[in-house]
């Protein structure tokens, strides 16, 4: 069933009652081709471009609770790419061309839009280090654009200009980022697969590995055991529990982010604004709730819920840089767990048991990934080589003295 | 969080850094250590879902190292000792 204008008016004029369920649920076959381990974005979306570009066939996504229960419910759906290294900005700037066609390519309203992220700058060192970020994504087909405060003041004269110790400076501008409806971009790859013939499976919690002989043969699940000639793990912050079943120790620590969402307004809030120095980043949805953030708790936790004192520290920076937020409700804040690894970037790889793939270490920035990491992963699982944009994401990367620290930290995650 | 101090009573979670796993007591000698066991120390972590001991540094505080028994679950913290403590009882000199 596609949808268009046309279909919307008809079922609207009888009652709303020819609608279908958008995916199946089927009961899991004996064995499959390949089998993907986690239904969250990243998990979707790999079937998705596994069936569709890579014609692959004899898929099953397997969901331990159900679509949409992960992080790719949980997130504040900013999408960009404005990272500086070589490793990783190439991958980001596929993911945003990924976005911007991806409605027309699944035929369903993700609410791609393209409202632009604007990161503050409050000192000269800052400034240097935006230019030269900005630099690389243009270098990468990307677009940046470095703001005065005049600009930034005409599109957002809301936020405090003359804070004392963060007085605003400037901006990078990434007209080209913005915010995607998370659920429904889980809701979107899933009809999507489900029409190419992938076997969604959800409540079906894969509990161990079939490993013979140094090869994987299929997995555990709490529905039986199922067999399959590949096995692609992404589970995002459930990482290190799943893969220990196959015995491996990962670069990777689970962390919680906690997000906050007001009472719906009026607009006020054009694009995404990020304020990195106060640890707080908001945008508005389009239902009117300013959607906001800040840093991780910052320890390993697997609960999905924070602690006070981050809350606290977001809500102070959001009254520093943007004092009228004082005066909005807060309406919900949740937590979702991440797969926070040792350099802050991510992995897409084979790992050293045959016929087992594993995908993970997004840290808080999975969501904007979503469509590059399927298309990644999909190409590494039906070529068996890495695509060229996601060649730096191997998990051997420490070894080899290779790591991806956007950030320059170190081998603490934490600090990611 | 309430974090337990051995010397100082209960304090707030937020007067303390987080470390990470207590296992990073245990450095490997570093003209010994072959390269994998470098790595795996460096880069590798067991992050357990259940029982976690783990290093907080009590840096608002009298600035003392503790490793915290923390269940990862639940919050609840079950244990808490001087590194310090730890660390000789491993046969360490500090
Ligand atoms: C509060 C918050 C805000 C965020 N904001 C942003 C943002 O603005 N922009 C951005 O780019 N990123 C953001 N992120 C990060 C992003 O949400 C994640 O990196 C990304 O969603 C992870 O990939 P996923 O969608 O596949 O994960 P998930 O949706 O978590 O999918 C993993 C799935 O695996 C399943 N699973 C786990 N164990 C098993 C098992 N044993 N068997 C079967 N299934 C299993 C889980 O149930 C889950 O559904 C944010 C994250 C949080 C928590």
């Amino acid at each position: 069933m596609r949808y268009s204008a046309l279909k919307i008016l008809k079922e609207g004029l009888t009652g709303n009652k020819g609608w279908k369920p958008v995916w199946r649920e089927p009961d899991p076959k004996p064995e499959y081709d390949v089998i993907i381990v986690g239904g969250g974005g990243h998990g979707l979306s790999t079937a998705y471009y596994l069936a569709k570009e890579f014609r692959g066939k004899n898929i099953a996504v397997l969901e331990k609770g159900w679509l949409g229960s992960g992080n790719i419910g949980r997130n504040t759906t900013i999408i960009r790419s404005n990272y500086l290294l070589e490793g990783n900005q190439p991958f980001y700037e596929l993911s945003l061309k990924l976005w911007e066609g991806l409605e027309q390519d699944f035929n369903y309203n993700a609410m791609v839009s393209q409202r632009g992220i604007l990161n503050l700058i409050h000192s000269d060192p800052q400034r240097d280090a935006f230019v030269r970020r900005g630099n690389a994504m243009r270098l990468s087909g990307a677009d940046a654009e470095i703001f005065g405060r005049e600009e930034i003041q005409k599109m957002c004269p809301f936020l405090d200009y003359e804070n004392a110790r963060f007085p605003i400076q400037g901006a990078i501008w990434q007209p080209r980022g913005g915010t995607v409806r998370h659920d429904a971009v889980a809701w979107g790859y899933a009809r999507g697969a489900d029409a190419l013939g992938v076997d969604i499976i959800q409540n079906c919690e894969v509990t161990g590995f079939q490993i013979e002989n140094g090869v994987c043969k299929g997995v555990e699940t709490s529905k039986g055991a199922i067999r399959a000639k590949k096995v692609a793990v992404c589970v995002a912050g459930s990482s290190s529990r799943v893969m220990e079943k196959a015995g491996m120790r990962l670069p990777i620590e689970s962390h919680v982010l906690q997000a906050f969402v007001t009472e719906g307004l009026k607009p006020v809030i054009p694009g995404v604004i990020t304020f990195g120095a106060g640890h707080f980043y908001v945008s508005q949805s389009d239902k009117g709730g300013l959607v906001f953030g800040g840093d991780i708790d910052g320890y390993n936790t697997y609960a999905q819920r924070g602690n006070l004192p981050v809350v606290e520290d977001v809500c102070e920076g959001g009254m520093a840089i943007m004092p009228m937020i004082g005066r909005a409700r807060l309406l919900r804040m949740w937590g979702g767990i991440m797969d926070m690894s040792m350099d802050g970037s991510p992995f897409i790889d084979k790992t050293h048991i045959d016929g087992l793939y594993f995908n993970g270490g997004w840290c808080y920035g999975g969501f904007k990934a979503t469509p590059a990491s399927g298309y990644c992963y999909a190409h590494l699982l039906a070529t068996d080589t890495p695509h060229k944009t996601a060649e730096a994401y191997r998990l051997d990367r420490f070894r080899r003295g290779a790591p991806i620290d956007e950030k320059g930290q170190g081998a603490q995650p934490n600090l990611h | 969080m309430i974090i337990p101090h051995p010397l100082l009573g209960p304090r707030d979670a937020a007067e303390f850094v987080y470390k990470g796993d207590a296992s990073l007591i245990n450095r490997p000698d570093g003209m010994t250590a072959s390269d994998d066991e470098m790595h795996d120390y460096a880069y590798l972590r067991d992050n357990p879902a259940g029982e976690h001991r783990e290093l907080w540094y009590h840096e608002q505080g009298d600035r003392s190292w503790l490793v915290v028994t923390r269940n990862t679950m639940t919050h609840d913290i079950t244990y808490v000792e001087l590194a310090r403590d730890v660390a000789r009882a491993s046969g360490r000199s500090r």
